[in-house]
């Protein structure tokens, strides 16, 4: 193998086997070490659960448009919430963008032919298959009802669910994050390729690298955790039991000390997705770099300092309330700076609308909204009022949802064409686009609402004053799932009757863009040379007309 | 029920709340509006093949508008956290003189037991322009007492007090929840708050069934269950410590350590004795675990206080 400088023209790789290609039988797909191929089962594993979670809160929302239920059991209900939780934050956003899209990318976009350890990449697939199959089990044997979060002493000795099954199944699928997290970060130290050094790594893989220290760091925590409430549920090992001199708020700090860092384990990586597809599609480098990479990186370190703001009301002491609380300030100022930038990177653009950057678009606007409402919860006084309520639900979901899920959406339409070598109907994908903006606002605006108003969570019964909310916020949801159903049809439609997208249909300047679409297995026919900075997008200097219709690039400038 | 049950600032400090909460609002308003203004004007006006010039900017430039934003974000954090760091100190110590009242959890109710013995419910009646301090703890799993109308919430622990405090101002009858998910009936457990006059209140506690106040019954209890069978006792052999004047007195532990008589301190010597013990006594005293039960041991500690000629001072440092 010779090293060549970029450019090489993709098209001179036209006629190399494709990823794809390189085997159509089940135990092929079962047993590959391809980075892509894994990204591709777990793009399908997580898109199951996602619909599963989906599923679950569609019947919640469904039972609270009457303040006094109408076809569900409190117990069911309790049961209903508690599997949307869990499914949505380990089983499809924890692993959403990184498993999938981190993995298919990541090697592509540093020049590597695979990951640093391509059979522990399979591993953490089947993990979090093995700890999918206990999360079905307690779905199909009747269920858990501790709420997401798994408190004691209600998870350890008081709840009748299936409390242990559950906790093992995040325990195991938190392995799956740890070994993608290792596999990452090797990878981005030792496999980059020549000239791709650390300050010309896309924003996308930094958003990896910093994603996977904090999995490696904080998901051994969640595992100490949800250990510990085994052992006190199974074997009687007072930990949590005041009783017997344990501690019940210790928990808390423990569970929080994983989630809080895990929140940004589903942030990161949308905000380095959308920092792709702004750069794309406003045709500019993107503003700041170096900022962008030190804020997500002080993002990723300040993450691990501010779990106590989930226990303003737990009986913390003052003190410690605001230290916590001017840490949660201190957090949010890196995001902000974030969202500066991208605006920015919109000023003297080429800007074009398509479906990627109409997600994208959609995921400044309600991440802005999440993160602001992040004030107010950093705000002691405040938090003590609206935290436990739809408030905190409307800014989490805002964050995660309007934010993590938008930025997935925009990666998925961006990379599609990378993915699958097709197109996919624009229209639809626009009109989704605009749906599910719309859609949010409708479910999770009245939420904000009804939380200041004094609307608790997790609540199956309410009172009938907050019954339009409800509704509204249920006629949103409606909306919403019709938008979500939308890109699983047309997807899927494409990759029979797509057209063919050719190599680089967004003009894109990224690594993984100079080679065919669908990539060949090994990547790269030839080794890549970086030999310039991330997002020239300005010095092409010209609109990007859609779908290879204009000229070809000016080559020599890659990434 | 209507919604000013909830959403009525029913307490000078939710007033403040309110404030703090519309000057959050607004600062947020200010930012979207920016924002959104600034993206569209861009997306409009750099359109793909509009005609607006466009051109790399300065580095320079950049980097001065980077420094820019990030010290101006920075300076706005820092004010916000301190306009809602000063709302907190200011709310943190009860007066002295505070009505104490003691709350129990339990899946799926609130029981209040007032210092003049009354007892209720779901329900909660507290005499206006009066501070007034609750004092709680849970009977099993977290609960979390939730009342909108104050802008009050605090999580309920089992074996645990905590505290909080407030001064009514609009009499009425407001929405009390509990907001820890603690089971089958968790949206099932709310009750009502009646603020009312200082004479009402006087009224409504003499007509109530028990007729001794919580620290004769505690006096009772400490009798009958067996307290004073060691601690004051002069003639006995167990070699037990005065409980005179204890409560909100410093003690020394035997493991070298200071500790202050509070309510968790005592609460722990009735129900987990061995723990923590005092320097010159032995760990012999038996539980009282399954032998009194929490509202029982709202009494005894009432008792206790009452032996001590500091308590108002002590429990008001809470």
């Amino acid at each position: 193998m010779t090293d060549v400088t970029l450019p090489f023209a993709p098209q001179k790789e036209v006629g190399t086997e494709s990823f794809l290609d390189a085997g159509h039988t089940l135990i092929s797909w079962l047993t590959t070490t391809d980075h892509k191929r894994i990204a591709i089962l777990y793009a399908i594993s997580i898109t199951i659960f996602f619909f599963i979670g989906g599923i679950a809160i569609g019947l919640v929302r469904l039972e609270l448009i009457e303040p006094s239920g109408m076809f569900l059991t409190s117990d069911g209900y309790n049961r209903l919430f508690t599997i949307h939780g869990i499914i949505m934050v380990w089983f499809f956003l924890v692993p959403s963008i990184p498993a999938t899209m981190g993995n298919f990318l990541l090697p592509l976009m540093i020049g590597a032919r695979d990951v640093a350890f391509p059979r522990l990449n399979l591993l953490s697939w089947y993990l979090y298959v093995g700890g999918a199959a206990f999360t079905i089990y307690v779905l199909v044997a009747g269920g858990v009802d501790t709420g997401w979060t798994f408190y004691p002493p209600f998870s350890s000795d008081y709840s009748n669910s299936h409390v242990i099954a559950a906790a093992a199944g995040v325990f195991v699928v938190g392995f799956s994050s740890i070994a993608t997290g290792v596999n990452f970060i090797t990878t981005t130290h030792m496999l980059r390729c020549p000239g791709m050094t650390w300050f010309r790594l896309p924003l996308f893989c930094w958003s990896m690298y910093a994603t996977s220290l904090v999995m490696v760091l904080a998901t051994p925590v969640l595992a100490m955790s949800l250990v510990l409430i085994v052992a006190e549920r199974a074997f009687g090992l007072p930990v949590f039991d005041a009783a017997k001199g344990g501690d019940p708020v210790l928990f808390q700090h423990i569970f929080w000390f994983y989630s809080h860092p895990a929140v940004y384990i589903m942030i990161l990586p949308a905000m380095g997705v959308v920092s792709e597809v702004f750069a794309c599609f406003a045709r500019r480098q993107v503003f700041g770099y170096t900022f962008m990479v030190y804020a997500m990186m002080a993002i990723a370190v300040i993450g691990f300092m501010v779990w106590g703001h989930h226990m303003f009301v737990a009986g913390q002491s003052q003190l410690a309330n605001l230290v916590f609380s001017f840490l949660s300030f201190i957090v949010a100022v890196p995001s902000a700076i974030k969202v500066f930038n991208w605006t920015a990177t919109l000023y003297r653009g080429q800007i074009g609308f398509d479906a990627p950057m109409l997600y994208a678009l959609g995921f400044l606007g309600l991440f802005t909204i999440g993160g602001l409402t992040g004030l107010f919860l950093a705000s002691v006084p405040i938090d003590i009022q609206v935290t436990d309520t739809y408030f905190v639900v409307a800014h989490f979901h805002f964050i995660m949802v309007g934010g993590s899920v938008s930025a997935f959406m925009a990666g998925i339409h961006y990379w599609w064409p990378k993915v699958t070598g097709r197109l996919y109907n624009e229209f639809w994908a626009k009109f989704a686009a605009i749906t599910m903006f719309l859609g949010f606002n409708m479910t999770f605006m009245p939420q904000f609402l009804m939380g200041w108003e004094g609307m608790p969570r997790r609540y199956h019964v309410y009172p009938p004053v907050f019954q339009i909310w409800h509704v509204l916020s249920s006629g949103g949801a409606a909306i919403l799932a019709i938008a979500y159903i939308m890109p699983l049809v047309y997807l899927t439609l494409s990759l029979r009757y797509g057209a063919r997208a050719g190599n680089n249909p967004w003009h894109a300047t990224g690594l993984e863009w100079q080679t065919t679409s669908p990539p060949p297995k090994h990547n790269f026919e030839r080794r890549p040379v970086v030999i310039a900075d991330p997002y020239m997008y300005h010095e092409i200097g010209q609109p990007r007309s859609s779908h290879d219709t204009s000229p070809p690039l000016p080559q020599g400038r890659q990434i | 029920m209507s919604l000013d049950q909830f959403i009525t600032e029913a307490s000078g400090y939710a007033r403040r709340v309110d404030e703090t909460f519309w000057i959050l609002v607004a600062i947020s308003c200010v930012v979207v509006f920016l924002l959104t203004g600034l993206i569209l004007t861009f997306i409009i006006r750099y359109r793909r093949g509009s005609d607006a010039p466009r051109g790399p900017l300065p580095e320079a430039l950049k980097h001065e508008i980077e420094i820019g934003w990030t010290s101006a974000t920075f300076f706005l954090f820092l004010f916000l956290f301190w306009w809602a760091g000063v709302e907190l100190m200011a709310a943190s110590s009860p007066p002295k003189d505070a009505l104490e009242i003691h709350v129990v959890a339990k899946q799926w109710m609130f029981r209040f037991q007032h210092p003049s013995g009354a007892r209720e419910i779901d329900e909660l009646h507290v005499p206006l322009a009066t501070p007034v301090r609750l004092a709680m703890t849970s009977e099993d799993v977290i609960h979390d007492l939730y009342i909108p109308a104050l802008r009050l919430k605090r999580d309920i622990l089992p074996d645990r007090y905590t505290y909080i405090w407030f001064t009514a101002t609009t009499p009425g009858t407001y929405h009390l929840t509990c907001a820890e998910f603690c089971g089958t009936n968790h949206s099932r457990m709310y009750g009502q708050l009646d603020i009312v006059t200082m004479q009402d209140y006087a009224r409504w506690t003499t007509a109530q069934p028990e007729g001794d106040d919580l620290a004769h019954q505690g006096d009772k209890l400490f009798h009958t269950v067996g307290c004073s069978g060691c601690h004051d006792s002069p003639g006995s052999t167990v070699h037990a410590p005065d409980l005179h004047n204890l409560y909100g007195r410093l003690v020394q532990l035997a493991d070298g350590r200071t500790v202050t008589a509070d309510e968790a301190y005592l609460r722990d010597k009735i129900l987990l004795p061995n723990r923590d013990i005092p320097a010159g006594y032995a760990p012999d005293m038996p539980s009282f675990r399954g032998v009194l039960n929490e509202g029982q041991i709202v009494a005894v500690m009432a008792y206790l206080k009452s032996l001590s000629t500091t308590s108002n001072e002590q429990g008001a440092r809470q």
